[in-house]
């Protein structure tokens, strides 16, 4: 699978490191509900550093990417306001 | 849904918005990157007014450093001259500035922390859209005119990917950069501000500011007599 961090590049991931992606994003997903940055913070830092694992690709191999994650310096207010804007991109 | 699914399905939307648009992929891809090099242009721009303003603050700060030694010398001149009242009041103004003084350096070492964050994203970002304009030129290099009407393959949407990256990591920049213009043009008038100049800084709560005003008078006390002492003129004399 190919994972994008915006502002960084793309890897080349899969088994179990996916599983762990998994639960990280759902677990991130409470932190941004219960507004609690502290938590958020370190869980995305975590999300971030599986996602790093990877293979990394080069910047010349253009593929398209499975999944997206925000570039590593998102705060917790705009990751608040992913949630709370159902009504697509601004 | 999650947060990468939601970050996933809006980072898709605008990239496919993007390429679905392009009557010729060529030209959205010289487009973009005319764009691109114009905002991390305004980025340069931006913080380039951020060192001028810190600049500006600088000076500021060292008028009030001239303000501060002559208040002393003024302090130590009334001193000599047996007038208490006048070294009290001087001390006092002394003090006054001193607390401004640290207020601007904590700004101005802010500012510069903030500046080399930009400065350092901005060398960043012209990497990427460097390698952006290699990679533009290859797809481009492929495509026939004919060929230009028909959509397009996998390689395009990775390139289409990257452009869309770019080109939010260059108005996230601008956008910091124009927050940090605003906040430094900000201290900068403040600084310039004859108010900041004569007035203890206010904390909000008039409890406190009477507090500190006891604390800030009990402390031009001390000086006094450390002053007094270091002067050979001690009370007893």
């Amino acid at each position: 699978m190919i994972i994008r961090i915006l502002s960084e590049g793309q890897y080349r991931l899969d088994g179990p490191s996916l599983e762990r992606i998994k639960r990280l994003d759902d677990d991130l997903m409470v932190t941004v509900l219960e507004d609690q940055p502290t938590e958020f913070h370190r869980i995305f830092d975590d999300l971030l550093t599986v996602v790093r694992t990877g293979h990394r690709l080069s910047p010349t191999e253009l593929v398209e990417s499975d999944l997206i994650l925000p570039a590593a310096d998102m705060t917790f207010a705009e990751a608040k306001q992913l949630f709370h804007s159902d009504s697509g991109p601004s | 849904m999650g947060l990468i699914a939601r970050v996933s399905t809006l980072f898709k939307s605008k990239v496919n918005t993007m390429l679905d648009k392009a009557e010729d992929p060529r030209e959205t891809l010289e487009y973009s990157y005319q764009k691109q090099i114009e905002q991390l242009q305004n980025v340069r721009r931006g913080i380039a007014e951020v060192v001028t303003s810190k600049k500006r603050i600088e000076l500021q700060a060292s008028r009030l450093q001239q303000t501060i030694s002559q208040l002393d010398q003024d302090a130590r001149d009334a001193v000599t001259a047996g007038r208490d009242d006048l070294a009290t009041e001087a001390l006092s103004r002394k003090q006054t500035f001193g607390t401004q003084l640290d207020g601007l350096n904590n700004q101005i070492a802010d500012l510069a922390r903030e500046e080399q964050k930009l400065t350092d994203l901005q060398q960043k970002l012209n990497l990427k859209v460097e390698s952006f304009r290699t990679q533009k030129e290859v797809i481009k290099a492929q495509f026939s005119a004919a060929q230009a009407q028909v959509k397009i393959g996998e390689a395009f949407t990775g390139l289409g990917e990257d452009m869309a990256d770019v080109n939010m990591a260059l108005q996230r920049a601008q956008d910091k950069t124009e927050a940090l213009q605003a906040r430094a043009a900000a201290v900068d008038d403040l600084a310039d501000n004859p108010a900041f100049q004569l007035q203890s800084p206010s904390t909000g709560d008039s409890i406190r500011d009477e507090l500190n005003k006891i604390k800030g008078s009990s402390s031009v006390d001390s000086e006094l007599l450390r002053l007094k002492a270091e002067m050979g003129k001690g009370d007893s004399q």
